[in-house]
C-alpha cells in the first residue's frame, strides 16, 4: 500500500464525526442503551410501559388500595358479603365482612363505608377486591412461569448446542414430543393431573404451564448458540485453551441470551392469559381466590342474562386486557427493535 | 426434497411414540381408582374389587408390560386381543357415562362442522388485512391493522366470546347458543331424517330442510367469529412482515420500474410469494383452533370435543381428557407434516436443496 493511500485512509477516518456517548449509554453498555433508548420513541411502547407501570403499582400496593379483612388469613382470599346466589350491582353497600376503609376512599368517594365497586359475583365475592389482589396473583404466575420456562429452556438448548452430536439429536427429539401437543390442551390435561394430587391451588396448573412452556427458549438459544459458536472470539479462546464449560457460560451464553429475553416479555402476556384460561374452565385455583379468570368464571351461571350481569365479565376481563396489552405493546416494540433487519431504520 | 420428506417421515413414528410415552406417564400418576376407568365403567367399590382388576388387567406387571398393553391391547381369557388405544378402546368416560370413543364419535363432527366454517374466515380476513397493512405500510391502514393485531393478542377467546354473547345473545337475542334449536333438534332426530355426514348444515342440505340450514348456521355464527378472531392476529401479523419483506426484493422493484401498475405488481408479482412463508404458520394456526375449541365450544355450549374435553377436566374425568390430549396431538402432528411438505414443495430453495 502506497504511502498516498495510507494518508487518504487515515483522513477518511479523522472525518467521520465522532459521535458522543453519553454517561447512561456507557453505564449500560452499547447494546442494552440501544434496547432502552428504542422502548422511549414509538407511542406504541410508550403506552406498554405506562400500562406495565401502572400494573406493577397496582400490585405492589395492594394492600393500601384494599386492606385485607383482617379476621381473613389469607389475603388472597376474597371477601364475602354473605352467600346469596345473586350478584349485587356496582354501588351496593357492603354490610358484612367490609375490610378496613383505606386513606383514599372518603376523598374520591366521599363515603365513609364501603360499597362494592364493582360489584359482586354469586356467592357475594366483592369483584373490586378480587381484581386488585389479581394484579398481584397475574404478577407472580407470569414472572415465576416465564422465569422458570426460561432458565430450564436456556439450560436446555444450551447443552443441546454445545455438545451437539447425539445428545443434540435426542434433545431436539424430546423437544419436539412436547411440542406435539396444543398449549392449552397439555395443559388443562396435566393441571387435572396433577391437581388431585396436589390439590387445587397455584401449584397444578403454573407447573402444567412450565412443562409445556419451555421448548420455545430451548430451540431459540440453541440456534443462537449455534451461530455465535462459530464467531471468531469464541474460536480464539478454544485456541488459548479456555476449558468448555467456561467458554459456554463467559463467552457465548451472554452474547445468545438477548432475543430470548425479548421472546420471555412477550410470553408474560400470554401465559397470565393462558393461565386466566385454565381458571376459567375451573382447573386451577379454589373457588373465592383472587385471580382474574376465577373471577370471570362466575359468568358461565350467567350467559343468558349476562347484559344484566355485565360487571362480571367486564371488570375483570378489563384487568386482563391491561395487563395483557401492556406485555404484549412491549414486546412487539422489542421485537422491532431487536430485529437486526430493522436496525437503523428508526422502525 | 426428497431426502427432507423422508428425514421428516422417519421422525414421525419417534414423535409419535414419545406422545403416547408421555400421555401413559400421565395415567401412571393417577389413583388407582381413575385408572381403573380405563377398563371399568363404574369406581371399584372394594379392595377386593380393585385387586380382582389389578389382576385380571395386569396391572402388577412391568412398566413396559403396561405401556405395552395400553398401546396395542391384551390378550383375554379365551385368547382374543382386546383394548389397547391403537383400535381405539380410551376406556370409560365416568363423567359422561360413556367409552371415551363413543364419546368422541358423538362429538368430533360438530368440531369439525366449526373448525371448516372457520378456515375460510380465519384465511381470507387475516390474509387480506396481513396484505393491506403492507402495501400501506406505516399509513393510518397499517397503524390500525397493527392496534388490532396486538388487541387480538391481548384478548383471550373466552372473554371475546364472553363479550359477543353479552351483547348479540342476552341484550340483542340475535343469535342463539348450543347447536341446534329445540324444535330442530327434534326434526333431526325423528327417523325420517337421514345423517349422511353428521355435520348439521349438510345433512339439512341433503334432507332439503333448507329451515335446518339456517338455523343451524345462526348457531355457529357466534362461535366462528371468535374462533376466527384470535387467529386473525397472528396470520395478518405475518403476512404483513412477509409482504413488506417481498415488496422490497429486485424483482418487485423491477416490475414497477418495467411501469406495470401497482395493482398487478402486488396481486401477480408480491403476494404469491409472500404467502409462501405464511404456509409455514399454519401448524400454529392448528393448535390454535384446537385450543380455541375448548373455549369456544364450552362458552356458546356448543357440543364438540372442546366443550367435551373442558368438562371432563373439570370433573377430573382424566382418563377422558387424557384421550383427548391424544387425539388433538395426532391431529397437530398430521397438520405439521402436512405443512412442512407443502412448503418445502412451495419453496424453490428447500425443493431443490
Amino acid at each position: 500500500m502506497s504511502e498516498n493511500q495510507t494518508n487518504q485512509i487515515a483522513n477518511l477516518a479523522g472525518e467521520l464525526p465522532e459521535r458522543k456517548v453519553s454517561r447512561l449509554e456507557r453505564f449500560l453498555g452499547p447494546e442494552f442503551y440501544r434496547v432502552i433508548k428504542g422502548l422511549f420513541r414509538t407511542p406504541m411502547s410508550i403506552a406498554g410501559l405506562v400500562l406495565i407501570v401502572f400494573v406493577v403499582l397496582v400490585a405492589i400496593f395492594a394492600p393500601a388500595i384494599v386492606p385485607p379483612v383482617t379476621t381473613h388469613a389469607n389475603p388472597y382470599t376474597i371477601p364475602r358479603d354473605g352467600f346469596s346466589s345473586t350478584p349485587k350491582d356496582p354501588g351496593t353497600v357492603w354490610n358484612r365482612n367490609a375490610p378496613p376503609v383505606p386513606f383514599w376512599y372518603p376523598i374520591l368517594t366521599g363515603q365513609t363505608k364501603w360499597v362494592h365497586l364493582f360489584g359482586t359475583t354469586s356467592g357475594q365475592w366483592d369483584i373490586f377486591y378480587g381484581v386488585i389482589w389479581g394484579t398481584r396473583t397475574a404478577m407472580y404466575v407470569g414472572l415465576v412461569v416465564v422465569g422458570i420456562c426460561w432458565i430450564t429452556g436456556i439450560l436446555i438448548g444450551s447443552l443441546s448446542a454445545f455438545y451437539g452430536g447425539w445428545l443434540d439429536e435426542i434433545i431436539m427429539r424430546i423437544t419436539e414430543i412436547f411440542m406435539a401437543f396444543p398449549f392449552i390442551m397439555a395443559a388443562l390435561t396435566l393441571s387435572a393431573v396433577l391437581s388431585p394430587v396436589i390439590g387445587k391451588g397455584l401449584t397444578a396448573p403454573m407447573t402444567a404451564l412450565i412443562v409445556f412452556g419451555w421448548m420455545g427458549y430451548a430451540r431459540l438459544i440453541r440456534g443462537d448458540i449455534l451461530s455465535v459458536r462459530e464467531r471468531e472470539y469464541v474460536v480464539a479462546a478454544r485456541v488459548v485453551g479456555v476449558k468448555d464449560f467456561r467458554i459456554l457460560l463467559r463467552h457465548i451464553i451472554p452474547n445468545a441470551i438477548y432475543p430470548s429475553l425479548v421472546v420471555a416479555s412477550l410470553d408474560i402476556g400470554s401465559l397470565v392469559i393462558s393461565f386466566a384460561a385454565l381458571s376459567f374452565l375451573g382447573i386451577g385455583t379454589e373457588v373465592g381466590y383472587a385471580d382474574w379468570g376465577q373471577l370471570i368464571s362466575f359468568a358461565r351461571n350467567w350467559i343468558p342474562s349476562l347484559s344484566t350481569y355485565w360487571y362480571i365479565v367486564v371488570f375483570p376481563a378489563l384487568a386482563l386486557l391491561v395487563f395483557s396489552l401492556g406485555w404484549n405493546l412491549l414486546g412487539d416494540a422489542l421485537r422491532d427493535i431487536m430485529d437486526p433487519r430493522m436496525r437503523g431504520r428508526g422502525a | 426434497m426428497v431426502n427432507y420428506i423422508i428425514r421428516r417421515l422417519l421422525i414421525l413414528p419417534i414423535t409419535l411414540f414419545g406422545v403416547t410415552l408421555l400421555i401413559f406417564g400421565m395415567i401412571q400418576t393417577l389413583s388407582p381408582e381413575a385408572r381403573s376407568a380405563l377398563y371399568v365403567r363404574d369406581i371399584p367399590k372394594s379392595d377386593a374389587m380393585m385387586n380382582g382388576i389389578i389382576k385380571q388387567y395386569g396391572l402388577d406387571k412391568p412398566i413396559y408390560v403396561q405401556y405395552w398393553r395400553w398401546l396395542v391391547g391384551r390378550k383375554d381369557s379365551t385368547g382374543k386381543i382386546t383394548g389397547g388405544i391403537l383400535r381405539g378402546d380410551f376406556g370409560y368416560s365416568r363423567s359422561n357415562n360413556t367409552e371415551v370413543i363413543k364419546l368422541i364419535g358423538l362429538r368430533f363432527p360438530a368440531t369439525i362442522e366449526l373448525a371448516l366454517y372457520s378456515i375460510v374466515p380465519i384465511i381470507f380476513v387475516g390474509i387480506w388485512l396481513g396484505v393491506l397493512a403492507a402495501v400501506n405500510h406505516n399509513k393510518p391502514i397499517d397503524q390500525a391493522a397493527r392496534v388490532f393485531s396486538i388487541i387480538g393478542y391481548s384478548f383471550p377467546t373466552f372473554i371475546v366470546g364472553l363479550l359477543l354473547l353479552m351483547f348479540f345473545y342476552a341484550q340483542l337475542k340475535w343469535f342463539p347458543i348450543g347447536r341446534l334449536s329445540d324444535w330442530a333438534n327434534r326434526v333431526v332426530e325423528a327417523p325420517a331424517y337421514h345423517q349422511y355426514t353428521k355435520l348439521v348444515t349438510i345433512d339439512a342440505l341433503f334432507n332439503g330442510r333448507l329451515d335446518i340450514f339456517l338455523d343451524a348456521l345462526r348457531h355457529l355464527v357466534l362461535p366462528i367469529i371468535t374462533l376466527s378472531y384470535v387467529s386473525w392476529a397472528g396470520l395478518l401479523r405475518v403476512t404483513r412482515s412477509s409482504m413488506l419483506e417481498t415488496l422490497r426484493q429486485e424483482y418487485v422493484v423491477t416490475a414497477r420500474a418495467k411501469g406495470l401498475p401497482e395493482h398487478d405488481v402486488v396481486n401477480k408479482h408480491a403476494r404469491p410469494n409472500a404467502l409462501i412463508p405464511v404456509v409455514t404458520i399454519g401448524g400454529l394456526q392448528v393448535a390454535g383452533l384446537l385450543g380455541g375449541v375448548v373455549f369456544t365450544e364450552t362458552i356458546f355450549e356448543y357440543p364438540g370435543i372442546g366443550s367435551a374435553a373442558a368438562s371432563a377436566a373439570s370433573n377430573l374425568d382424566v382418563v377422558t381428557v387424557l384421550a383427548f390430549t391424544l387425539l388433538t396431538a395426532f391431529i397437530l402432528i398430521l397438520a405439521n407434516l402436512v405443512v412442512d411438505v407443502t412448503y418445502a414443495f412451495l419453496d424453490p430453495r428447500v425443493r431443490l436443496s
